[in-house]
């Protein structure tokens, strides 16, 4: 017990300082980092809005859950250089986008893409909400027969439940 | 009865996965690389500035790729390891990533493993392999083919279970 | 000595929780009346053996013992005082520890307002709870005991992570586990009417109350964590779709639509199995956000250093907790009955819709945070699901949602009218779709989200105060005294009250992510920058010293039209603890309309810094929503009529059972 604990601690540990934190001690010598916060200039507003855009929606690999955007990471500095750069140089959207993942994975995206493997996770909701609708009007119906019909006596209420129960 | 036992139906399955979930490894992640061309990349020898490196110095050959730092305690921990494997005769490959020269010189001189190093002060290089920490060790085949990838410093076990015996098979390709 | 009576406390909390979780539910089964009441004792003694043992704990906190493993791990000699003692929840074994003594605290709250509870009723409930209990003191003691003693003993502590050093952090767990804690009662309750096969109105009634309590703890204390975030963090951000943030969301959202299905079980005997399953799920949603949070299974900021012995406990307790409430749920509820009949247009079938959407937001909320999990398991690909996924899933579920709010206060039971609806809601509904369409332009600029988002807002506020003013006018005949009382019913307004402070959420979301302005900036001393009609000029930085951190702190005028309207000082903090890790410590200027909220970056050079400076809109309305939803929470829990019928319940269940029986028949 208490091992796996220490050595969870141990982890977390030379995560921290081995993978990243470091990297904050040597990183203001590279050019291409841009640490958060840092002002930038761009030529247009399209760019702009497609870097503060991606910033936003591409995830810092080395982070617990964090956008790039707020991550104080050596690699996500660089990232944001990456992207900056690339957005400066005229690359779209989706280039950007394919550049990171060819890299680092389907894992920077925070939108997952629309797949054969992700399509549960993107209809579903709206299966389920097709589902629940579907149930609704079951519900309503039988109900509105309930109100419409006689009062029944107990025995006929009792019978009428269990029929309905077992269809 | 169905749309009373439906409900724990339903659980049984999360809790399943929950179970085997359990089980996975949540944070290492797989490269895309794997299975593909190194990426193409230029840049300086760490001891020889005037050598300029390009993915070509990764073919002819099995060979590891390994990306490390003088300021990752992770990398000092399988420095030995890698000495170690140089003198079995794997041939290894260094990234210098995000580091400097100087303190890259000193932190070889307890052994260096590595047939050449690339000098990546800026992680550029480093971008291009989708590095997201050090060390990482990359096996890359004869036609500078990445196979496989390893994030963290590397150890016995994993030497003897997966390094060498994946060496060895695509060296007899 | 301490830590080993606290440790001798929390075992004997356990052995009297073994007790309270057989005895009584033996009595209940035999009629044996002094079995049945030793509940009661057996509730009270293990609350005090479990605050004996919490009180060791942070004993230990408070002098320091590091010979505790847990108190090194989380404290040091440096940190304040206030955050020792709250360290006490700042990690895995001492949170648990407070969870458990919360949940004997519900026990004992039960034990103590429900006199006039039958007695088998009364038996079983603590009986459930005691078992609950058993679950969670053997899953502290076995796998997480936070007095585990480290040899040798360390000359310091390691320190508490420095993001939990804030108030913020003081009230945020205990509120959120009052919350999680609450809604074992309701599961209680739930499970101690199966067993007695008593699914009555009484039942609805006698849980409502307690439902509602859980579900405002749980609503403070999600807010609490949102404000925490907010200004903690450092970027201003409020709400992640982080999982461990869906996790306490997810039993918020069944809860909800468990107070809501309870009205109708209690006032008109429908949706009795629902109400039964949205009480056992909303429990389930509980354990299963423990095991998302600390079983390492999720990547998450905000994680327990996890262990999956850990997680393998938490799922075993899970299983036993569902599987045993679902088998006892597929043997009974095939005999309950339906309740009464209703029309397709009433009060019961919005409520419905109301439980439908709330139930597959919920699903939903499932789905995004569990698929990473389901394609790892199974090797396919390794995704993440962020914001962009939440926000374009769950907000379309939300909306109709949001728009029945407005109706279902006023429809009738049982059978309505929609056009009458129509006809007394089409000019609150002309004003809200104007005013909505409008406040964005004003704004400057329009958007359909945020127009549809304030229209939805305003549409909730206007129909709560058409309804009331209806509602006065309605007993108008019956003198000016009458018709304050009836607004002023508590549960009445409470129930307006949530959904006006649920609608001034809505408005402060869409009006924070729309005109919210971020602006980063380079800032030497003297030189200024202007922000959504404000000028922040820097005064200097220098160096502050804390108790165990030091920092850098800028000084910031902010001016409008050259009055000074505030003095900014946000900081950057090194904790000696982890100073490779620089915190950000953001600064706040709050407004009833507008949040001025500035952190320091990096330096770039020797005199300039890097600043990141918002305006953020409306984010008091965010936080008085939150109030306002708790408040109205409270105030329909106190209803006098909780208490009342509780008192003459045991003999008029029968009568109120047929009562709604007779009720449904009557149309037709």
């Amino acid at each position: 017990m208490r091992r796996g604990r220490s050595v969870g601690f141990v982890v977390t540990v030379a995560l921290v300082l081995g993978l990243w934190g470091a990297a904050d001690l040597t990183g203001s010598a590279s050019a291409g980092r841009i640490p958060v916060g840092m002002p930038l200039e761009f030529e247009t507003d399209e760019q702009e809005e497609q870097y503060r855009r991606l910033v936003r929606e591409l995830r810092c690999t080395v982070c617990q859950n964090q956008a790039l955007d707020e991550s104080n990471a050596g690699l996500a500095a660089d990232l944001r250089g990456q992207i900056y750069e690339m957005t400066l140089d005229g690359a779209e959207r989706e280039e950007i986008v394919d550049f990171m993942v060819a890299r680092y994975g389907d894992f920077v995206l925070y939108r997952p893409p629309f797949r054969t493997d992700t399509l549960m996770l993107w209809i579903g909701p709206f299966l389920l909400l097709l589902a629940g609708i579907l149930v609704w009007l079951q519900v309503i119906r039988q109900r509105q027969q309930m109100a419409q019909s006689r009062e029944l006596s107990p025995e006929e209420r009792a019978a009428l439940e269990r029929m309905e129960r077992d269809e | 009865m169905l749309r009373y036992g439906l409900p724990l139906v339903v659980m049984v399955a999360v809790l399943g996965l929950l179970f085997v979930g359990l089980g996975v490894d949540t944070r290492t992640l797989p490269s895309p690389l794997v299975g593909r061309d190194a990426p193409s990349f230029q840049m300086e020898e760490l001891r020889d500035p005037d050598r300029v490196l390009t993915e070509e110095d990764l073919k002819g050959g099995v060979s590891l790729f390994n990306v490390f730092a003088s300021w990752c305690y992770s990398c000092r921990a399988e420095h030995p390891y890698l000495v170690e494997l140089a003198k079995q005769g794997v041939t290894i490959y260094g990234l210098n990533y995000k580091d400097t020269r100087r303190d890259a010189e000193d932190y070889l001189r307890s052994g260096d493993p590595y047939e050449w190093i690339g000098f990546d002060p800026e992680g550029r290089v480093g971008i291009e392999w989708g590095v997201y920490g050090t060390p990482e060790t990359f096996i890359v085949d004869a036609d500078g083919v990445i196979r496989y990838k390893h994030v963290g410093p590397l150890n016995p076990r994993l030497i003897e279970e997966k390094i060498m015996p994946l060496v060895a098979e695509l060296e007899a390709e | 000595m301490i830590p080993e009576i606290g440790q001798f406390a929390l075992i004997l909390a356990l052995c009297l929780a073994v007790a309270q979780g057989v005895l009584p539910l033996v009595g209940a089964a035999r009629g044996q009346e002094r079995l049945m009441r030793s509940g009661t004792f057996l509730a009270t003694g293990q609350f005090v053996f479990l605050a004996i043992s919490y009180a060791a704990l942070t004993w230990a906190f408070v002098t320091s013992d590091f010979s505790v493993q847990y108190v090194t791990q989380n404290s040091s000699l440096a940190l304040p005082m206030q955050y020792k003692v709250t360290a006490v929840w700042g990690g895995h074994e001492g949170s648990l520890l407070l969870w458990v003594l919360i949940l004997a605290a519900w026990g004992v709250a039960v034990a103590a307002f429900s006199k006039a509870l039958p007695r088998e009723m009364l038996a079983r409930v603590l009986a459930v709870l005691g078992l609950v209990s058993v679950g969670f003191i053997a899953f502290t003691v076995f796998t997480s005991n936070p007095f585990e003693r480290m040899i040798p003993m360390p000359a310091d502590g390691t320190d508490l992570n420095p993001l939990l050093q804030d108030p913020g952090m003081i009230a945020h767990p205990p509120l959120l586990y009052m919350g999680y804690v609450g809604f074992a009662v309701v599961f209680a309750f739930a499970i101690a009417a199966l067993i007695g096969g008593r699914l009555d109105a009484a039942w609805a009634r006698w849980s409502r109350p307690w439902t509602t309590v859980a579900w405002v703890f749980l609503t403070l204390g999600i807010g609490m964590g949102s404000w925490w975030a907010y200004y903690e963090l450092g970027w201003g951000g409020w709400w992640f779709w982080d999982p461990v943030e869906n996790a306490s969301f997810m039993p918020w959202l069944t809860g909800t639509a468990l107070i809501h299905s309870l009205a109708v079980t209690e006032k008109r005997g429908g949706f009795k199995t629902w109400t039964l399953m949205l009480a056992i799920l909303t429990f389930a949603l509980t354990i299963l956000g423990a095991f998302l949070v600390r079983s390492g299974v999720i990547t998450s900021v905000h994680a327990f250093a996890t262990d999956p012995e850990r997680g393998v406990f938490i799922l075993g307790m899970l299983a036993v907790t569902l599987l045993a409430s679902f088998a006892l749920y597929a043997i009974r509820a095939p005999k309950v009955g339906l309740g009464g009949g209703f029309g397709w247009y009433s009060r019961e079938s919005l409520l419905l819709a109301n439980n439908a959407l709330l139930a597959v937001a919920c699903a939903a909320v499932m789905i995004g945070t569990l698929y990473p999990l389901v394609l790892d398991t199974f090797s396919m690909s390794k995704i993440s699901v962020g914001p962009p996924y939440f926000d374009a899933v769950f907000t379309p579920l939300m909306l109709p949602l949001l728009f029945l709010i407005g109706i279902g206060p006023t429809v009738a039971w049982k059978q309505s009218d929609p056009v009458q609806t129509y006809r007394q809601l089409r000019y609150v509904l002309v004003v809200s779709v104007l005013l909505g369409a409008v406040w964005p332009l004003a704004m400057g600029a329009w958007s359909p989200l945020t127009a549809l988002a304030l229209m939805l807002g305003i549409w909730i506020i206007l129909t709560a105060a058409l309804d009331m003013r209806n509602r006065m006018a309605r007993r108008k005949g019956r003198g000016g005294a009458a018709m304050v009382r009836g607004v002023m019913q508590p549960s009445y307004l409470g129930m307006h009250m949530a959904h006006v402070g649920l609608a001034l959420v809505v408005i402060a979301i869409a009006m924070v992510t729309t005109y919210e302005v971020e602006r980063d900036a380079r800032m030497a001393p003297g030189e200024a920058v202007s922000v959504g009609g404000y000028q922040f000029t820097m005064l200097n930085v220098g160096p502050v010293e804390g108790a165990n951190y030091d920092a850098d702190r800028a000084n910031i005028v902010v001016t409008r039209n050259g009055r000074e309207v505030a003095m900014l000082t946000p900081e950057k903090r090194r904790y000696f603890s982890q100073p490779e890790m620089p915190m950000i410590q953001a600064s706040l200027n709050r407004g009833p309309f507008r949040d001025l909220y500035v952190s320091l970056g990096e330096p770039l050079d020797e005199h300039a810094w890097i600043v990141r400076l918002y305006y953020k809109p409306f984010m008091f309305w965010m936080w008085t929503g939150c109030i306002l939803m708790a408040l109205g929470g409270f105030l329909a829990a106190s209803d006098r009529r909780y208490r009342l019928k509780a008192r003459e319940s045991s003999g008029t269940s029968q009568r109120v059972d047929t009562a709604a029986g007779k009720a449904a028949g009557e149309v037709g």
